[in-house]
Order: structure tokens, then C-alpha cells, then sequence
């Protein structure tokens, strides 16, 4: 017990530390790798909740694959720097409350909620619980037009993606650096 | 074909000529609209003439008789139909108003020659002819008013004949106002007598029934009957719903000659001897219509003293004239009074054609201070205008003199009250006989203003086209005069016209010499054989004894206009410089424009705007309208700030709206 | 270790993201932040999995996986679009859908 809590408290400071770094660092990059930090921290904390099958798969898609499409980007646009001077400067504080009134709203809706669920450990589960298979056989059994659906939506994203990559005709090229007003 | 089928004859025929002249203005060339309109009028004189015939070939107490064609309206206790009443008074206006029409239709075609709106003027020519036989042969007072409105909408289409003439049009709408006025007054007067003498339309109905619902000189009875008068009074143009008169002088001459002399004007005259019955039974009534008309007869007289405009002159003496008919019928005269009104026509339509005759002379200019000295170029208009003057003046032997001073001689006779107006009506017959001879010297005698003297040299002075009143230069398109202009010496038709009136205005005193002839009164006792005065007619040697009065009157007059205006010439100009004040009055009319300019006419015009600026823009449009899309504008405007159109402004919303829904749920849960 | 920790956390990596998606004005940093609000919804949803024992949480947190890879890679041709048409990479110069 003692060991989960430990790896709990280490996996959450790590989680929270890639975020705050993905909103505070000024380069974007590093605020890339920053989140795939956080992705990797994310996934230790499904691995204690006993959902191995999902932990795997957020290193592989999301941290594997999402986020090396995020770095081709990067690279490509080359990250600026922001520029100086706000247009909207009270935009910052006033978002900052806001979101803070958010957390507040959610902590104490968790916490004062009075489930008796939540204070517990969770239910008894099986050693196949999060495992592949059972992944597989909710997807296969229960949830078969979900996963219908979602493989869709990955189609039309991809048609999406040529759709907007192709080159059109009256396109100014791309030559030196870009991002110039 | 018995007597009312004649009359309908008479009403069809002047419609038919409005219909096809109307509707086939582009298939009738040059001239004949002109003599169709004029046939058209002459065919209704003869089955005028014809249902005369027919008339008088029945005993007195039965003639008359009336003829429905169809109904005109029938609901909620109305029962009204298409009738017309056949009887000696409106046979007897039929045959002068078709008469006098006919001729003056025949100056018109040779005086309209020219003016681009020739057919136009023709249609509504015979628009109005029919209207006034519609008038004067109504059989029931709703019919009545019809025809007097049409009468009024025919006015207004002739006096603005001219259109594009400012004032002209603003004269138009001034006398359709007025006769607005009185037809309001009129429909009033028919609702009351409807509802409270037994609900009868038809001129027997009414006398019936006002026997017996209304006492002597009841007070509803006195109301309709001074309803009447006012309506009366509009369309005749007495005090105080006058001043549209001399404005009625911008349209044509023959207009002027036919509707505002000869016939429209007296329609009230007709009016008011069709409903003797009422007014005998409402003596009040009647001595205030007899009373307000001797003061307009005066009043109109004074005027004619001082204007200098040839046209209004003859206006306001027909005012004048009209004045004595009033008080002829209104007092018991009828015979008089309705004797007058054909002697009237005559004469009075025979100085408007030589008034215009002479205007064709001065190229348009009705000024009398810038004419004179016509008399040795255009003899023929100058024997007939001193053939008119002197019947207006009532000199002797011609038909004026034994029609005024019938009338007077009556009131005379009468006594108390009418004593009163017969010694009004003496001192205006006195005035009347000056102004008639004012009109004849300045005019035709004198040194020769340059006008004549090229008509001397055998030309037709050829003047700018300009507007009489206010100078203002014109073309000669549609909707102003055409380019010639017309005089009678030169044009068969008016020398027809004016000539038959000359003679008519000779002779026509004979249908009623005393003593001798007495064709009128026989022709017109079955109308009138109700009548309390029916048996006060003075004796023969008091009737002489007035006209001696009036012929001594009348040459009184004529003297001192001959000893001002030839003899001394320039009396004139030392009466006005002793009495300005009193010739200041005389030429502004006593005023009357001014009076209802500020009582009536600027309140309103104030009132319109403030309610155009004020109510209208300001308060409706400005605040109501304006209001109402101006707050909508603002509260999108505020909703449209939140439309900036920056992502994180968004995003901030979003996460507002979602935070405040999970307040929403958590506040819900506890 | 409870659930509610998990849920805890989760709250705060979400406010973490909405923080970033308000003050950030590289268009590729906040994609990036909504990554952050997308897993931070992923992990409440497997907290919640596990407290009841079932695997339907999972297969939830699988799809919106799906779904946050489709977005990214839209979002992503989006802004490769604009750095192609050489409009700065401002959101706020990026305001042209405005009321």
C-alpha cells in the first residue's frame, strides 16, 4: 500500500509539473516535450488503476504518435516566439480566476459530494480487469458501434488531413522563414 | 311619350355626350367635340321643350308627376330610388339651364379654339350640364345631393382647367372646400328632416310629413332649414362662404359665364324655392336666410365699386344679383325671384362672353386700369356688354328692370322686416347700376390704350403669355391657354352666342309684365299654389310704382358713373384720395380673405405641422419607431460584444457557462 | 489512495489546461493545452472505471483518445495552413469571425 501511495505522489507531482511546464514554457517545443512528460506520468497513473491495456496504449498512440506529429509540426513552423504586447490584457487575470473558480467548483463537488464509493479503493476486479482482452471484448461485444464509429472518425480525419495538406493552385509557397505578418 | 319620359331624355343626352367625348378624345379631330357637346345640349333643350309641352298639356293641379328608374338604395329603412321629379319649377330650370348652356357651349368652340385641351374641356362641360339638370330634376333629396356634388366636382375640374396654372389650382381647391362645407351642411339637413318628418326621401314625402311632426317654427325645423341655407350659401357663394367666387375667375371665360353666373350658383336659389314648404312653416329661418342675403347683396355691390379686375367685377356682381334672388324666394317672392334668375342668366351670361371677348382683345390682361377706348374697334361686344350693363342696372324696358323690382316691389309690399330688405335692395340697386356703367366707361371709352389701337389698324394684339394675376410667364402646352386668342367680331359663333342673349336680355322682361302678361306666374302656380303668399302679390299700380322707383334708381346711377368717368374724368381718383380707408376696404373685400386666412386657415396649417413635425417625426417616427429599433440595436450591440472574434475571448465564455453550470448542479445535489 | 485523489488531480491538470488555453497565444500551445484538458478527462473517466469495476470507463477514455488524435490532426493542418499563407501564428490577429 504504502508503495502505490509513494508512486501515486511521485507520478502525480510529475503529471502536475509537465503541465504547468506546457503552460509556462515560452518555446514550444519545449512545451512539446514538456506534454510528453505529462503523457508519460499520465500513463503510470492508469497502470495504478489497473488499466494496463489503456496505459499501453497512451505511451503508443498518444506520446508514440500523436506528439511525434506534434514535434514534425513544431519543427516545420518553427516556433516563435510569442510577441510581445497583449491585446486582450485583461484576458489573463480574468481567465485565471475563472479557472480557478472551476477547480474550486470541481474539488468540492468531489469531495463533498458524500459518494461513499469514492472514498473507497474501488471494487474487487479480477486480474483481467484493463487487460487486452477484456478491452477487446467490451469493443467487440458491448461497445461494437462505438468502435465502429470512432475507426470512421479516424477515416474522415485522415481524408481530413490530405484535404487540407494538398497544395492548391494561387498558394504562395512556402520559400524562407514564415510567420511574418 | 309622356312628360317624364322626355325628362329622362334630357338628363341622357348630356351624359351621353360626356361618355363618348370622354372616352373617344382620340378619334374626334379638330372641332367636333366642340359642336358635338354643343348638339348633345341642344337635343336636351328640345325634350326639355317637349316635356313642357306635355306638362302644360294637363290641368294645373296636375302637373306634376315623378318617375323611379330603378333603386338606388334600399336597407335599414332607406328606401331611395333613381326618381326624378317632374314640375314646372324644374321644368323651368331645366329649359334655362339647357338654354343658356347651349349657347354658351357654341362661344366655347370658337373661344377654346386653340388650347390643347379642347376635348377635355368639353367632357366636363357636358359633365356639368348634366349635372345641374341632374340637380334641378331630382325627385328625392339624396339625388339632389348628388347631382350637387357632381355640380361641385365639375366646378373644381373647370376652374382648375388650366392645371398648370399655381393659381388656378389653389382656386379650384378653395371653391371645393367651401362647397364641402355646405354639402356636409346639406346631408345634415336630409338626415334630419328624414328621421324626424317620417322618414320619407321624396319632396312630397317630406312636405307631408313636416305638416305633420313639426309645429310652427320648431326648433329641428329651423335647424334643417338653416342647413339648407348654409348649403345654399355655399354653393351660391353668399356671406360668409363667399370668397371662393371671384378666385373662380381663373378658369375660361365660358366657365366663368356658364357655372359661376348663369347656372351653378343658382342652384341654392333652386334649393331653397323647392323647399318653400319648410321655410314658409319656419318663418325664423326664412327671415335669417332673407336677412344674410340683402347683407351679401350690398356687401357684393361695394365690392364691384372698387375691384379693377374686369372678371371679378362681374363676379361680385353676381353675387350681388344672386343676393336679390335669396331674398326674392325667402321672403315669399318666388315669382320674382326665380324670374330674375332667367333673366339673370341671360344677361349676366352675355357680359362674361363679352368680358372674355374683350380679354381676347387685350391678349389675356383683365386688368380694367390698362383697357379703354374699344369702343370704336369692336362695336358688335360694345353694343351687346351696353345691352347687358343696362339690363343689370334694371333699366328700362329690358328684362332686368321688371325682374329686380318685382322682387322689391313683393317686399315692399310685404311690409315690416321685408321693408327693411327692399330699402337694402334699393340702395344696391342703385350701387349696381354705377359699377354696371363703371365697367362699360372705363372699358370702352376713353383714350385708346395701345391694344385697341392695333385692333383699330386691324390686327389682333398679340401679348406674352403670362398669367393675369401674378404676371408670371407660360407656354402655351396642355394645362395653360392656347396660343390664340378670340374675339367676337372675327368668330361667327360668339357673335351667335352673345347675340341671341342680347335679344333674349331685350325682351325677355315680356313673360311677366305686370298687368299685362303673367306667362310666369301661370307657368309656375302649381308648384308654388301651397304657398301662404301664393295670394300677396301687390296690385298692378304698386308693381308700377316700383319699377318707376327702380327705372329712376337706375338712371341716377348710371349719370353719376357717366358724369365720373366722362364728364370729369379723374372723380374717381378724388373720391379714393378723400376716403381711403373706406376704398382700402372695398378693394381688399372687406377683408373676408384675411379673416379666414388667420381664423381657419394658418391654425390649421399650424396644426398640420406640428403634427407633421412634432407628432409625426419627432414622437412617432423619432421616439415610438425609432425608439423601439434603437433599443433593440443597443441590446444586440451589447450582445454583439461578446462576438469579438478572439479565440480566448471564447474560450474564457465557454468555461464561464461551463462553470456556472456545474454550480447549477452542485447547488442542486445539496 | 482513494479515488477521489485521482479526482482531485484530475481537476487540477484540467484547470492547468484551461489556464493555458486562456493566456497562450501560440495556436499550437494551446492545441497543446487542450491535450492537457483531454487527458485530465481521460483519467477521471479510468479513476471512475475502477471505482465501480467495470471496463465501460476504459472503452470510454479509448475513444476520446481517437477522438483527441482526429482533432489534433485537423488542428494541426490548420495551422500549417496559416503559417502557409504567412498570417502571424496569433490567435488574437486570428479574429476575423467576428459579430
Amino acid at each position: 500500500m504504502i508503495f502505490t501511495d509513494i508512486v501515486f505522489f511521485i507520478a502525480a507531482i510529475g503529471a502536475l509539473a509537465g503541465a504547468v511546464g506546457v503552460v509556462v514554457l515560452k518555446n514550444p517545443f519545449y512545451s512539446v516535450l514538456s506534454l510528453v512528460t505529462h503523457l508519460f506520468f499520465l500513463a503510470v497513473l492508469f497502470l495504478l488503476l489497473n488499466s494496463q491495456f489503456l496505459a499501453a496504449a497512451q505511451l503508443i498512440v498518444y506520446a508514440g504518435a500523436v506528439m511525434v506529429l506534434y514535434v514534425f509540426v513544431v519543427a516545420y513552423i518553427g516556433g516563435a516566439e510569442e510577441p510581445l504586447g497583449d491585446s486582450l490584457p485583461a484576458i489573463r487575470p480574468l481567465g485565471v480566476l475563472f479557472a480557478v473558480c472551476l477547480l474550486a467548483e470541481l474539488c468540492i463537488g468531489v469531495i463533498g459530494s458524500g459518494l461513499k464509493a469514492l472514498d473507497s479503493h474501488g471494487a474487487h476486479v479480477s486480474n483481467t480487469f484493463g487487460a487486452p482482452s477484456q478491452i477487446g471484448s467490451l469493443l467487440l461485444n458491448q461497445f461494437l458501434i462505438p468502435f465502429e464509429a470512432a475507426s470512421y472518425l479516424l477515416l474522415i480525419a485522415a481524408v481530413g488531413a490530405l484535404v487540407l495538406a494538398r497544395k492548391r493552385r494561387g498558394f504562395e509557397e512556402l520559400t524562407g522563414e514564415g510567420g511574418t505578418a | 311619350m309622356s312628360a317624364t319620359a322626355w325628362a329622362w331624355l334630357v338628363l341622357a343626352f348630356p351624359l351621353a355626350g360626356t361618355l363618348v367625348i370622354g372616352l373617344g378624345w382620340r378619334v374626334l379631330p379638330g372641332r367636333v367635340p366642340g359642336w358635338l357637346a354643343s348638339s348633345m345640349i341642344l337635343a336636351a333643350f328640345a325634350c326639355a321643350i317637349a316635356a313642357t309641352v306635355k306638362m302644360q298639356d294637363r290641368a294645373p293641379a296636375a302637373r306634376h308627376a315623378s318617375s323611379t328608374l330603378f333603386d338606388y338604395a334600399h336597407s335599414a329603412g332607406l328606401n331611395i330610388g333613381l326618381s326624378i321629379y317632374v314640375d314646372p319649377l324644374s321644368l323651368f330650370m331645366a329649359l334655362v339651364v339647357s338654354g343658356v348652356s347651349f349657347l354658351i357651349h357654341v362661344y366655347s368652340v370658337s373661344y377654346m379654339t386653340s388650347d390643347k385641351g379642347f376635348t377635355r374641356y368639353f367632357a366636363y362641360l357636358n359633365f356639368f350640364v348634366f349635372s345641374m339638370l341632374l340637380l334641378v330634376l331630382a325627385g328625392n333629396i339624396i339625388i339632389l345631393i348628388v347631382g350637387w356634388a357632381f355640380v361641385g366636382a365639375a366646378s373644381y375640374l373647370l376652374i382648375s382647367f388650366w392645371y398648370r396654372r399655381e393659381t388656378a389650382t389653389a382656386a379650384g381647391i378653395k371653391a371645393f372646400v367651401m362647397n364641402v362645407i355646405g354639402d356636409v351642411a346639406l346631408v345634415i339637413a336630409a338626415f334630419l328632416l328624414w328621421k324626424n318628418a317620417g322618414h320619407h326621401v321624396s319632396y312630397t314625402g317630406i312636405f307631408a310629413g313636416s305638416k305633420t311632426h313639426f309645429s310652427h317654427d320648431q326648433g329641428t325645423l329651423i335647424a334643417a332649414c338653416l342647413l339648407l341655407t348654409v348649403g345654399a350659401f355655399a354653393k351660391s357663394a353668399q356671406l360668409p362662404l363667399h370668397t371662393w367666387l371671384p378666385d373662380a375667375m381663373e378658369g375660361p371665360t365660358p366657365v366663368s359665364a356658364l357655372i359661376h353666373a348663369a347656372t351653378m350658383v343658382t342652384a341654392g336659389v333652386y334649393l331653397i324655392a323647392r323647399f318653400h314648404p319648410l321655410y314658409e312653416q319656419a318663418p325664423t329661418a326664412a327671415n335669417i336666410t332673407a336677412g344674410v342675403a340683402a347683407a351679401t347683396l350690398f356687401f357684393a355691390a361695394t365690392c364691384a365699386l372698387a375691384v379693377t379686375d374686369l372678371k371679378r367685377i362681374i363676379a361680385y356682381s353676381t353675387m350681388s344679383q344672386i343676393g336679390y334672388m335669396m331674398v326674392g324666394v325667402s321672403t315669399g317672392g318666388y315669382d320674382g325671384g326665380l324670374f330674375h334668375l332667367m333673366t339673370h342668366a341671360f344677361f349676366k351670361a352675355l357680359l362674361f362672353m363679352g368680358a372674355g371677348s374683350v380679354i381676347g382683345a387685350m391678349a389675356g390682361i383683365q386688368d380694367i386700369d390698362r383697357m379703354g377706348g374699344f369702343r370704336k374697334s369692336m362695336r358688335f361686344t360694345y353694343i351687346t356688354f351696353v345691352v347687358g350693363a343696362l339690363t343689370l342696372a334694371g333699366m328700362m324696358p329690358f328684362a332686368g328692370w321688371f325682374s329686380k323690382d318685382e322682387i322689391l316691389g313683393f317686399d315692399v309690399h310685404r311690409g315690416g322686416f321685408d321693408l327693411i330688405l327692399a330699402i337694402v335692395g334699393f340702395a344696391g340697386a342703385l350701387l349696381t347700376a354705377f359699377y354696371s356703367f363703371r365697367m362699360v366707361f372705363r372699358v370702352f371709352h376713353g383714350d385708346s390704350v395701345p391694344e385697341a389701337q392695333s385692333l383699330e389698324r386691324g390686327e389682333l394684339f398679340h401679348g406674352e403669355h403670362v398669367n393675369p394675376m401674378t404676371g408670371e410667364h407660360e407656354d402655351t402646352g396642355v394645362g395653360f391657354p392656347g396660343a390664340e386668342h378670340h374675339i367676337a367680331e372675327r368668330e361667327l359663333p360668339m357673335k351667335f352666342a352673345m347675340g341671341t342673349l342680347a335679344v333674349l336680355s331685350v325682351v325677355g322682361g315680356v313673360v311677366a309684365i305686370p298687368g299685362v302678361t303673367d306667362w310666369l306666374r301661370n307657368f309656375l302656380d302649381p308648384t308654388f299654389a301651397d304657398s301662404k303668399f301664393v295670394n300677396a302679390a301687390p296690385s298692378t299700380g304698386a308693381d308700377w310704382t316700383g319699377l318707376i322707383v327702380g327705372a329712376g334708381i337706375a338712371l341716377a346711377g348710371i349719370t353719376t358713373a357717366f358724369v365720373c368717368y366722362i364728364r370729369r374724368p379723374g372723380t374717381t381718383a378724388e373720391i379714393i384720395k378723400r376716403l381711403p380707408f373706406l376704398h382700402r376696404l372695398f378693394v381688399n373685400r372687406w377683408y373676408f380673405d384675411e379673416l379666414y386666412d388667420a381664423l381657419f386657415v394658418r391654425p390649421t396649417a399650424t396644426f398640420g405641422r406640428f403634427g407633421r413635425y412634432v407628432v409625426e417625426s419627432a414622437f412617432v417616427q423619432g421616439t415610438l419607431v425609432g425608439g423601439a429599433t434603437r433599443i433593440v440595436g443597443a441590446g444586440t450591440a451589447l450582445a454583439r460584444t461578446a462576438q469579438s472574434g478572439y479565440l480566448r475571448g471564447y474560450a474564457v465564455l465557454m468555461l464561464i457557462g461551463f462553470g456556472g453550470l456545474a454550480l447549477y448542479f452542485l447547488l442542486q445535489a445539496t | 489512495m482513494n479515488i477521489t485523489w485521482y479526482l482531485v488531480l484530475s481537476a487540477f491538470l484540467f484547470t492547468i489546461g484551461a489556464v493555458g488555453v486562456l493566456t497562450r497565444r501560440n495556436p499550437l500551445v494551446i492545441l497543446l493545452c487542450l491535450e492537457l484538458m483531454l487527458n485530465a478527462g481521460n483519467l477521471a473517466l479510468i479513476a471512475f472505471s475502477r471505482m465501480w469495476g467495470n471496463g465501460d470507463g476504459q472503452i470510454f477514455a479509448l475513444v476520446v483518445m481517437v477522438v483527441a488524435a482526429c482533432e489534433v490532426v485537423v488542428g494541426l493542418g490548420i495551422i500549417v495552413g496559416i503559417f502557409r499563407r504567412r498570417i502571424p501564428e496569433d490567435v488574437d490577429a486570428l479574429s476575423e469571425l467576428r459579430g
